[in-house]
């Protein structure tokens, strides 16, 4: 079995983004860029599939500019066997996306596409599920666990009340949640031997895939920001001021 | 133009998100100047739609009502919605940002050839919306120029409108078809006599300094003298400490109580993503630079442990 993996390049999770001074957009200039951290579940997930023998190869794909081949070699030095970089220089949307990667699933053929839950700069939560839909694949979103049984996918879900279980038919999307796996850590032998492995690029104009987005951007603002309140000393004072508050 | 408006239910009893949702909904509906209709999709669902026939402001309940959607597997219900917003011509279709919608409704979107905006929490006109981004340090406001406008809604954003009030009918719909490719095995729920964590009034979250999955019970009581729901960090979540469903968050639930003591928890962007919205936020830290006291009204630099079981005692 072939496992599609969907690898973003984002803005790493621990930095706090600026806003543009025209509110145009978040300023992600010079910031650090790292993989996504659900895509590194999803990676992560993918090879310990192939490690136990469930699946034969592990494809990393990309959308965005070129730059994007710096977290493609991240899955290839993690243990990716092939990488695409589908490359466009356009903002693109969870729609476009995923009907890039429709036109991979039509090509690659896999027995399963593995994506993050959702982008951590986008917040959207979308891709895979769309992806899913116009490929006409059953989905598993928020992954807490995979098991491979009699041609099926049995998927434990996150779900607001506790844990779902589902089974899928195969090829099947699976969305990876937090505590799918921990993804294991790069080293810098693996990192240096893939720079050689080669990227397969592909053009967005060579799919032929209208992507020009659908909602466009208005403006950025910051989030009404909220100051620090006082340190009080004790939990009597605590109880004082909740109560003087009508807080409890 | 029309709203359809996907109820969050579990086929015995209305959600309360789905009172939040309809007060995004009425919003929109007197921006559009025009209709809402309430789906319940559900199996033996019947009780639900007749209970929400008395909820103020809706034109009419739409019951979908059949095996293959009891468990609103996606993979059904997608083709089934996409049918009905055709047949019915709505052109938005709106939801509460839980994990059942955020399942389903980008798979009906990309089926209708649209986008879905995520997480609205702002209805600035007919087309145009605000939702977070980046974990809510910015608010970035979209115009869409889809046919079908959809969007799930950040409950904790929108005020949970009155189900009382109204005189819709329902009209039954036909059945979905059960396209066999996904099948629902079980569900673990966690069952608790606490309010729920999405939209109670007081919320008290535990984190990595709460130790150990023991250690929470000192939370608990003292959520029980509050009538509080409980919380936690993501630390305690991937610890072990406590289930899934009680990480708040970015990627965990987002609230927004009157209340929000947050005890053990550093503040990660993350975290606050999920909680800093709350009215009055208090933080119980022994380290005085924890990041957390800057957004909270009231700290304690102190020991949790010393400090919970006082709380619990003097409340
Ligand atoms: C993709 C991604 C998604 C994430 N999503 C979420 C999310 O949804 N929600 C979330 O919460 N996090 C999320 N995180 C994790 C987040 O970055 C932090 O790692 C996490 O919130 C830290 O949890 P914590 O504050 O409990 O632990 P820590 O950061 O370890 O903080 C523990 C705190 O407890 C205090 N403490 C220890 N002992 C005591 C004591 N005896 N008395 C008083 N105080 C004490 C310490 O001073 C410290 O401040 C996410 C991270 C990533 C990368
Ligand atoms: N530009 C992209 N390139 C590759 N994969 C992507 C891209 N955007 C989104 N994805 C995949 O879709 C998941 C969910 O993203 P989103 O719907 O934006 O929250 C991500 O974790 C990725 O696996």
């Amino acid at each position: 079995m072939k496992i599609l993996v969907g690898v973003k390049r984002v803005v790493d999770a621990y930095i706090k983004v600026r806003i543009k001074a025209d509110n145009s957009a978040v300023d992600v200039e010079k910031l650090k860029m790292v993989v996504n951290p659900f895509c590194e579940i999803a990676i992560e997930e993918a090879l310990r599939l192939k490690e136990k023998g469930i699946a034969t190869e592990v494809v990393a794909v990309s959308v965005g500019p070129d730059s994007c081949k710096e977290q493609l070699r991240t899955a290839l030095a993690l243990g990716a066997d092939r990488a695409i970089h589908i490359a466009t220089e356009e903002i693109t949307q969870p729609l476009a996306i995923a009907k890039l990667f429709n036109a991979m699933v039509e090509k690659e053929k896999p027995g399963l596409v593995i994506f993050g839950k959702q982008s951590i700069d986008g917040d959207n939560n979308q891709t895979g599920q769309m992806l899913a839909a116009l490929s006409g694949m059953p989905q598993g979103t928020f992954a807490s666990e995979l098991a491979f049984e009699g041609g099926e996918v049995i998927v434990t879900r996150e779900i607001d009340s506790g844990l779902q279980k589902v089974a899928l038919k195969l090829p099947a999307v699976i969305t990876a949640d937090l505590r799918l796996n921990e993804p294991r850590y790069v080293s810098l032998p693996n990192l240096m031997k893939a720079k050689r492995k080669p990227i397969e690029s592909i053009s967005v104009a060579d799919l032929g895939i209208d992507i020009s987005p659908r909602l466009s951007t208005i403006s950025v603002q910051n989030p009404p920001v909220r100051s620090a309140g006082e340190k009080l000393g004790n939990v009597d004072e605590l109880i004082d001021k909740l109560k003087t508050e009508g807080a409890i | 133009m029309s709203i359809l408006v996907i109820a969050e239910h579990n086929n015995e009893e209305l959600q309360a998100a789905t009172a939040n949702v309809l007060s995004a909904a009425k919003v929109l509906a007197q921006k559009a100047d025009c209709k809402i209709s309430l789906l319940i999709a559900g199996y033996n669902c019947s009780s639900v739609a007749e209970s929400a026939c008395a909820i103020d402001g809706i034109n009419e309940v739409l019951l979908a009502d059949c095996p293959a959607l009891e468990k609103q597997l996606p993979e059904n219900l997608a083709p089934y919605l996409v049918e009905l917003v055709n047949e019915k011509s709505f052109t938005y279709l709106m939801a509460p940002s839980t994990t059942t919608a955020k399942n389903s409704l980008p798979r009906i979107a990309a089926l209708l050839d649209v986008a879905q905006i995520s997480d609205v929490i702002d209805i600035v006109n007919t087309d145009t919306f605000v939702h977070p981004i980046y974990a809510g340090n910015a608010l970035e406001t979209v115009k869409s120029g889809d046919v079908v406008k959809v969007m799930t809604v950040r409950t904790s954003a929108f005020d949970a409108a009155s189900l009382t009030g109204g005189t819709a009918l329902v009209e039954k719909l036909k059945d979905a078809v059960d396209l066999g490719v996904s099948r629902f095995i079980s569900e673990t729920v966690v069952e608790s006599d606490r309010p729920e964590l999405s939209n109670a009034r007081i919320v008290i979250s535990g984190g990595r300094g709460m130790q150990s999955a023991d250690n929470f019970k000192m939370l608990e009581a003292v959520a029980d003298k509050l009538g509080a729901a409980i919380g936690a960090s993501r630390a305690a979540v991937d610890a072990g400490y406590v289930a899934n469903d009680m990480q708040v968050g970015q990627t965990g639930k987002i609230v927004a109580p009157d209340l929000y003591i947050a005890v053990g928890i550093s503040g990660a962007i993350q975290h606050l993503a999920g909680m800093k919205d709350s009215k009055i936020i208090v933080a119980i830290n022994k380290d005085e630079d924890a990041p957390i006291f800057n957004v909270a009204d009231y700290g304690l630099v102190a020991d949790l442990f010393e400090v919970l079981p006082e709380l619990e005692s003097k409340l």
